[in-house]
């Protein structure tokens, strides 16, 4: 049996396409974890990014902060947060949102730094309030590179999410998790055909959030 | 040439400066007069970039600030806006201290054009000149409608307005710079050296455009440049200032020709200051010779009458009395004079509107000797020699001379 084959007859199974443990309901649940996570990180990284780049201070310790939140490892962070907190959401959400949060803090730090000084300091010279120039200068110019750090840790996110399987969660960790105890692999190689169009999909909305949000003028590299 | 002298200034009409119908004095001034009074600016390092400036800058005209880098030009120029706050002294707009408003109140009150124009690239054009009017609350439809009149004004072509300025040249992206600038028409406009990522020949063109518009709205323009040509071309009033942030002189740019305060200036203006001078006198006093032009299809007797003229040449004309080129008198056969058989005239000059530094540059690319004068249809008027523009420019010198320096300030300033 080759892996073409357990993709196949994974989604061809009508008892995979209902129930608490169907298709639908992993993919709701898996976006949801991965909604909330990116939320939280970016609710933390867009922001400390925009004001430190604007300010052009900062950089240093940003970038130390991020590297070292890079090197904890996701899945370690997990098992010791369920064992100081319990199960539940929180163990989840939060190695995740400190997976995320590095990329889109650094990458809009960063953003902020490329746009050019000329039209800041001709901005200010007109007279544009400090939160105009960040808001209406640097950031639809910074827009694009900001979307990629977005993307770039929604991709992680979900194919991070998958550990909330471990600690009794659902998502389509679900199916890879129970399919490796069961020694279903037919269940595992679905679960994580799910998870990478998933990813794939998540690319595509990307693509055309850029393409409706970022200005024809801002030449992208 | 008209206007340039007005009732009472004591300058004789056959010396009259040229290069200066934007320095008429019957235009109206929407500009406001800008004290900069004993200003210093220190940094926390201890640099002192400006040194107790005081500088009076005239309004509804161009007041250029040249020198070195390092001279604490633009550090002035951005004290007026307070991009850089003054350690020391006070700058007064209209007669109030500048730091009497608030800041953006006060930067919203002057246009600001900046090398490279800093345009803001995800904007179009016309989005990108209404800037200003829809931070002082203008309607959208009404900022825009301001934005394509001033479109017109700096000379872009409607069709740029809906374009990004990606798709502009840099000439092109300085003039929406300016437009941008002006669009809530302030009294005062502060340009930082705007012309000097563009090329030479584009450069010129914006140059000649900022004079016509300081003639149409009469703004007060302090203008930063590190070329001295530029301060010269398009001064009222050049202040020169010297490394440390000291004003080295303050004058008119013909005064600053003739009179350099020290060894500092007139090193700033370089090896050639005397024929750069003669930009500032017209050509209008050259006596023209007649006699030597003859048509293309002159008869024997008028070619055996023009043989006789204190002309070594002749210059023959086309039917529509365009200049074609020089011949000797002995070469030329009545009905057979053979057009491309003639010796370049060069660059002609317009009788009475350039000035003698350009009818002596005619002369001297001339390979007779003698400049060509044409009427502002380029149709022959006369031609004069090197020896007769020499002697123009002796009369010019003696004369401005005798009028002294406050006769030349009067001729170049309101």
């Amino acid at each position: 049996m080759n892996v073409l084959h357990f993709v196949t007859s994974f989604f061809t199974d009508g008892a995979h396409w209902s129930g608490y443990d169907g298709i639908p309901t992993r993919l709701l649940e898996h976006l949801t974890y991965s909604l909330e996570a990116l939320g939280l990180a970016a609710l933390i990284g867009l922001p400390v990014g925009l004001v430190t780049g604007h300010y052009g201070k900062g950089g240093n310790a940003l970038t130390l902060l991020a590297t070292a939140a890079r090197a904890l490892p996701t899945f370690g962070l997990l098992v010791l947060i369920v064992m100081v907190a319990g199960f539940g959401m929180l163990p989840v959400m939060i190695p995740l949102v400190v997976l995320a949060v590095p990329p889109i803090l650094v990458t809009t730090y960063e953003a902020m730094r490329s746009v050019e000084p000329s039209p800041v300091d001709a901005a200010r010279g007109m007279g544009m309030r400090e939160s105009d120039i960040l808001l209406r200068v640097e950031l639809p110019v910074a827009l694009p590179l900001i979307l990629g750090g977005l993307r770039s840790a929604a991709i992680q996110i979900i194919s991070t999410a998958t550990i909330a399987a471990y600690v009794s969660l659902g998502g389509l960790g679900r199916y890879i998790v129970d399919g490796l105890y069961q020694h279903n692999y037919e269940k595992v190689v679905g679960g994580a055909t799910l998870v990478a169009a998933l990813a794939l999909a998540t690319l595509a909305v990307f693509w055309a959030a850029a393409r409706a949000a970022v200005s024809p003028g801002v030449r992208q590299t | 040439m008209s206007g340039l002298d007005s009732p009472g200034n004591g300058l004789n009409p056959t010396v009259p400066p040229v290069e200066s119908g934007r320095k008429s004095q019957t235009r109206r001034v929407f500009g406001v007069l800008i004290r900069i009074d004993s200003v210093t600016k220190r940094y926390p390092d201890g640099t002192v970039a400006v040194d107790r400036l005081s500088l009076d800058i005239p309004d509804g005209s161009i007041t250029v600030l040249v020198g070195p880098s390092g001279c604490g030009k633009t550090t002035t120029l951005r004290m007026i806006n307070r991009m850089v706050e003054p350690s020391e002294g006070t700058i007064l707009i209209d007669g109030v201290d500048s730091r009497q408003q608030p800041v953006n109140t006060l930067r919203r009150s002057m246009g600001y054009v900046i090398q490279n124009a800093g345009l803001f690239q995800h904007r179009t054009v016309v989005d990108n000149i209404a800037t200003v009017p829809r931070m002082l609350g203008w309607s959208k439809d009404k900022s825009r409608a301001r934005a394509r009149e001033l479109m017109e004004r700096v000379g872009l072509d409607a069709s740029f307005a809906k374009r990004y300025p990606y798709q502009l040249s840099g000439g092109q992206q300085q003039r929406v710079g300016v437009a941008r600038a002006l669009a809530a028409d302030p009294p005062v406009l502060l340009m930082d050296e705007p012309f000097s990522a563009v090329d030479p020949v584009v450069r010129k063109g914006l140059q000649d455009e900022l004079l016509r518009i300081q003639e149409e709205l009469g703004k007060t323009i302090v203008f930063v440049t590190h070329d001295i040509d530029e301060a010269v071309k398009l001064g009222t009033m050049v202040a020169v200032l010297r490394t440390g942030g000291r004003l080295a002189q303050f004058a008119p740019p013909a005064e600053l020709l003739s009179d350099p305060a020290d060894e500092f200036v007139e090193d700033f203006l370089g090896a050639d200051r005397g024929i750069r001078r003669l930009s500032f006198f017209s050509s209008a006093g050259l006596e023209l010779l007649t006699a030597p032009i003859v048509a293309i299809d002159a008869t024997a007797e008028q070619l055996a009458a023009r043989g006789a003229t204190e002309a070594p040449y002749l210059l023959v004309t086309g039917l529509d009395g365009r200049p074609l080129g020089w011949s000797e008198p002995g070469g030329l056969t009545a009905g057979q004079i053979d057009a491309g058989q003639l010796l370049p005239y060069g660059r002609p000059f317009t009788a009475g509107q350039d000035s003698l530094r350009a009818a002596l540059d005619c002369a001297v690319l001339s390979p007779t000797g003698w400049a060509v004068a044409v009427d502002a249809e380029g149709r022959a008027a006369g031609v004069v020699s090197q020896a007769a523009i020499g002697e123009a420019i002796r009369g010019a010198h003696a004369h401005a001379h005798a009028a002294g320096p406050e006769a030349a300030q009067k001729a170049t300033t309101r």
